[in-house]
């Protein structure tokens, strides 16, 4: 892959391809982008800014969501 | 009891069975045992997106946070900097501004970190969250966190999944007292009459999971804690006789032979 880069998501190191949005990679992983919080290296995005933060060689993601749960 | 109302900053709550949605053995199972206990409220926690197996459906799928109030936990957060960050994943996440925090202090217990929850109640208040802390049956901390701005306290009856019911009802009935904000006795309950017992004590509502989650028919359990918690809520409003020593009869002694 030509530009390739490798980021984090969820722990698992991917290989990403360069200038390719945190929307861009949502889509890809098939993730609505409704009622999940995107952490871009220990920043929460505002999902309005999804569309325009891309992701460089590096980046830690985390794609978090609801799940079943009482107390812990 | 058509005007008793359960209102937490500003909002207002139809149930006082608060559900968690933990442990069931699937999503519809889940939705039917909320469906029957009548609870508007459930909580959820938050964790990483599967992203390897999308197969999995959503929870949200099948809890419809237009129906019911969503509230979010921080479940399984050990420090202030954890369950601050799980907060804002939460926020993020699109729900509502509320949170159940819970800043644990040890693995065998679960009992919270007092000093900890206080201490990322006053972070998350100053950002606009509605903090809901889960404590200890403490009245003085449960005090604390009414004074930083928590809106309503929940204090734990038994540790959390123990099912060991009302361990300390002096403690709680002293929280209930002293403490001007709703009080919702949360985790330890484990079967429908510890949950009348806690209402009957004069707490506002009752958060459980695992008493029906892990109930051998969730569902039936479900159903009994409605109504335990209904009857609870009614006796306490009812007010309860005195305890006596000795005997009062309740058969009238004129007329006898």
């Amino acid at each position: 892959m030509e530009n390739a880069i490798k980021i984090q998501v969820n722990g698992d190191v991917r290989t990403w391809r360069s200038g390719a949005t945190v929307a861009d990679l949502l889509k890809e992983l098939d993730i609505k982008t409704e009622r999940v919080a995107v952490e871009l290296n220990l920043e929460i995005l505002d999902r309005a800014m999804f569309d325009q933060r891309s992701l460089k060689d590096g980046d830690r993601v985390e794609i978090m969501s609801f799940i079943g749960g009482g107390s812990f | 009891m058509a005007d008793d109302r359960l209102i937490i900053a500003g909002r207002e709550f139809k149930s006082r069975l608060w559900v968690g949605t933990g442990k069931y053995k699937d999503f519809a199972e889940t939705k039917k045992a909320i469906e029957v206990s009548g609870a508007d409220v459930v909580t959820v926690a938050v964790r990483r997106v599967n992203i390897t197996d999308r197969s999995k459906e959503n929870l949200l799928d099948y809890i419809d946070p237009k129906k019911y109030t969503i509230l979010p936990n921080t479940a399984g957060c050990y420090t202030v900097e954890d369950a601050v960050r799980y907060s804002r994943l939460a926020r993020a996440a699109g729900v509502s501004d509320l949170v159940k925090l819970e800043v644990l202090g040890d693995e065998r217990t679960l009992f919270p970190d007092t000093a900890g929850l206080i201490e990322a109640a006053k972070i998350l208040i100053k950002e606009g969250f509605i903090v809901l802390p889960y404590t200890n049956d403490d009245p003085i901390v449960a005090q604390k966190l009414v004074d930083v701005g928590c809106p309503a306290v929940m204090p734990l009856a038994a540790p959390i999944g123990s099912g060991l019911g009302i361990r300390n009802p002096y403690n709680l009935k002293i929280i209930m007292e002293m403490i001007k904000v709703p009080i919702i006795v949360d985790a330890g309950v484990g079967t429908a009459s510890d949950a009348a017992f806690a209402m009957e004590l004069g707490a506002d509502a009752v958060l459980m999971n695992t008493a029906i989650a892990g109930a051998k028919d969730p569902i039936s359990m479900a159903q009994a804690m409605k109504y335990a918690v209904h009857a609870g809520r009614l006796a306490y409003k009812a007010g309860r006789i005195p305890r006596k020593l000795y005997a009062t009869a309740s058969s009238p002694i004129e007329g006898m032979l």
